[in-house]
C-alpha cells in the first residue's frame, strides 16, 4: 500500500494517529502472521486431539450399519446395545474382486490389507488399488471398483449363516452407500440398509425408511444363475409371476428405484460378489 | 448501550432472519427435523458469539485494508472448531447437518455482526450482539423447523405426534415440507406475522404500483 492510500479508508475511524499506525504495511503483516498463527494453532489442535474419537465414530457407526443390516441391531430401540461385542461375531474377511475368491487371513495380511480397518471408499479412488470400469460395465454408475473389498461372515456352528456385502451405486443425485445381507444360500436377502445417500429427503431419501427395507426380506436374487431383482414402478400386484424377484418401487423416486436396481445388478453380478457367491453355495 | 437490550432485540425487534432477511439458505436447508436445526442453532450461536468476541478484542489492530479477510479467517477456524467437536461428539447428528455446518463460514449473519457490531464495539458487549443474533436466527429457525416437522412428518423432535398413514395412523404427511421451498413460504408467512405485529418493521414501498394506465399509442 502506498503513502497515500493509508488512512482512506472510512472504516478505520477514531483518531488519526492510531488509524495510520494500524494500517501500516508493517502492521498489516504482523496481524496477518499473528492471527494465521493463532487461529492454525487452534485448528489443528482441535483436529489432532479429537482425531481418535472421531475415528472411533465413523467405526461404531459402519458396525453399527452392518449390524443393523444383518438384524442384529436396531438404531431405535437398541440405542444401548454393546456394539462391539455385537460386532465381534462377525468374521470379516477380504475378497478379491479381481481374481474372484475369496482370501484366507495370511492372504489378506501378506497382501498388506487389514480387514477390520480396510478403507474400500479410498481404495476405489488408487489407481493402483482399483481398476476403472467401461460404460458397459459399470451398470451403477461408480466410474472405478476397488479391487478389494470386505465382507462379514456370521456363523452358527460352523456354516454360514449371514453374509454381509457393501454395496454402492449412484442413484439420482449422489452415490448410495450401504449394506446387502444374505440367507446362507446365497440367493435370499436378509436384510438392506443404506447408510449414506443425498436423495431428497422424503422422496428418494425413503431408501433408508424401515418399511421400505422390510420389504427386501425374502426377496431373491437369482433366477436361471442371472441377477433378477427388479424395483417395479408402484406397488407388486398380487397376481404377478415371481413376486419373489420384484420390489415396490419408491413412489415419486424412479430413478433412485432404479439407482438401487442397478446397484443389485452390479454388485450381485460378474463384476460385482456374483462369483464368489456361487463359490459359496458349492 | 443495555446489555439486556443488545442481547434479546434480536429475537423480535431486529430478527437476523425476520428483519435484515439474513441467512436464508441455511434456514431452509436444516429444518427438515427440529433435533437437526437445533444443533445448528447452536453451533451458529456458539460461532457468531465467539467470533464477535475474539474480533471484538483485537478490532484495534485490525488493518482495516485487510479486516473482512482477518474476520474470515477467525470464522472459519470457528467453525472447522465446531465441525470437529460434532463429529467426535454427536455424530449421527454431524452427518444429518453434513456440510452445512462448514457452511456456516458463508452465513451472512456471522459475518454481518462482525463488521456492523463488533468492529466498533468492547468484546463483552460485542459477545452478547453475537448470542443474541445467534438467539434471534434459532427462533426462526425452530419455529421453521416446528412446522416443517410436524406437517412434514408428523413428528416433533423424533416423536410421532400425528400417527401417519404408512404406519397405520390417520394423518398423510405433505411432502412438500421436506422439501426446501416450503421454508420459504413458512419464512414468508413468518415474516408477515411479525411486521403485523411489530408494524414498525415495514418497509416503505420502494415504489407505488399504479393503476389502470393507458399507454398512450405511438
Amino acid at each position: 500500500m502506498s503513502e497515500s492510500e493509508k488512512g482512506n479508508d472510512p472504516a478505520a475511524g477514531g483518531n488519526k494517529p492510531a488509524a495510520n499506525n494500524k494500517d501500516s504495511m508493517r502492521n498489516i503483516i504482523l496481524v496477518s502472521l499473528m492471527v494465521c498463527f493463532a487461529c492454525s494453532v487452534v485448528v489443528s489442535s482441535a483436529a489432532v486431539f479429537l482425531k481418535p474419537e472421531r475415528i472411533a465414530n465413523k467405526l461404531l457407526d459402519r458396525n453399527k450399519n452392518i449390524l443393523e443390516t444383518a438384524g442384529l441391531y436396531n438404531k431405535e430401540t437398541d440405542a444401548s446395545a454393546d456394539v462391539d461385542q455385537l460386532f465381534s461375531q462377525f468374521e470379516v474377511r477380504v475378497v478379491d474382486l479381481e481374481e474372484k475368491r475369496m482370501l484366507s487371513v495370511v492372504e489378506a495380511k501378506d497382501r498388506g490389507i487389514e480387514a477390520a480397518t480396510y478403507d474400500q471408499r479410498k481404495a476405489s479412488k488408487d489407481p493402483s488399488r482399483s481398476k476403472a470400469l467401461g460404460d458397459a460395465e459399470d451398470v451403477a454408475s461408480i466410474t472405478r471398483r476397488a479391487r478389494y473389498s470386505t465382507v462379514y461372515i456370521l456363523r452358527d456352528e460352523g456354516e454360514i449363516s449371514k453374509l454381509v456385502l457393501p454395496i454402492h451405486g449412484y442413484g439420482l443425485w449422489s452415490t448410495l452407500y450401504g449394506y446387502i445381507a444374505l440367507e446362507p444360500d446365497m440367493n435370499t436377502v436378509a436384510g438392506i440398509t443404506f447408510y449414506e445417500h443425498g436423495e431428497t429427503a422424503g422422496l428418494g431419501g425413503e431408501v433408508d425408511n424401515p418399511d421400505w427395507k422390510s420389504l427386501w426380506h425374502g426377496k431373491e436374487i437369482y433366477r436361471d444363475g442371472r441377477v433378477a431383482l427388479d424395483v417395479i414402478k408402484g406397488s407388486v400386484p398380487p397376481e404377478t409371476s415371481n413376486p419373489e424377484h420384484k420390489i415396490d418401487g419408491l413412489s415419486g423416486a424412479t430413478l433412485t428405484s432404479q439407482g438401487v436396481e442397478n446397484i443389485i445388478a452390479y454388485w450381485m453380478g460378474e463384476d460385482g460378489f456374483g462369483p464368489i457367491l456361487k463359490d459359496i453355495r458349492g | 448501550m443495555n446489555p439486556k437490550e443488545v442481547l434479546l432485540n434480536p429475537i423480535f425487534n431486529n430478527n437476523p432472519i425476520g428483519l435484515q432477511i439474513l441467512g436464508i439458505c441455511s434456514a431452509l436447508a436444516v429444518t427438515t427435523k427440529m433435533s437437526v436445526a437445533l444443533v445448528m442453532c447452536i453451533a451458529l450461536t456458539l460461532v457468531t458469539a465467539f467470533s464477535n468476541l475474539f474480533i471484538s478484542v483485537i478490532r484495534n489492530q485490525i488493518p482495516s485494508s485487510i479486516r473482512i479477510i482477518v474476520q474470515m479467517t477467525i470464522i472459519a477456524s470457528l467453525v472447522i472448531v465446531v465441525d470437529q467437536i460434532l463429529g467426535a461428539v454427536a455424530y449421527d447428528i454431524s452427518k444429518q447437518l453434513s456440510v452445512f455446518v462448514g457452511l456456516i463460514i458463508t452465513n451472512c449473519i456471522v459475518m454481518g455482526r462482525a463488521e456492523a457490531f463488533a468492529m466498533q464495539n468492547p468484546p463483552g458487549i460485542s459477545f452478547l450482539d453475537g448470542l443474541g443474533n445467534g438467539l434471534g436466527y434459532s427462533a426462526c429457525l425452530m419455529a421453521v423447523a416446528f412446522i416443517r416437522e410436524l406437517f412434514g412428518s408428523g413428528s416433533l423432535f423424533g416423536f410421532q405426534v400425528l400417527p401417519v398413514v404408512s404406519e397405520g395412523g390417520w394423518y398423510a404427511p405433505m411432502g412438500l415440507m421436506l422439501l426446501p421451498p416450503s421454508a420459504f413460504f413458512i419464512i414468508g408467512l413468518l415474516i408477515w406475522a411479525l411486521r403485523a405485529w411489530k408494524t414498525d418493521q415495514v418497509e416503505e414501498p420502494e415504489f407505488e404500483i399504479g393503476g389502470h394506465t393507458a399507454l398512450s399509442k405511438g
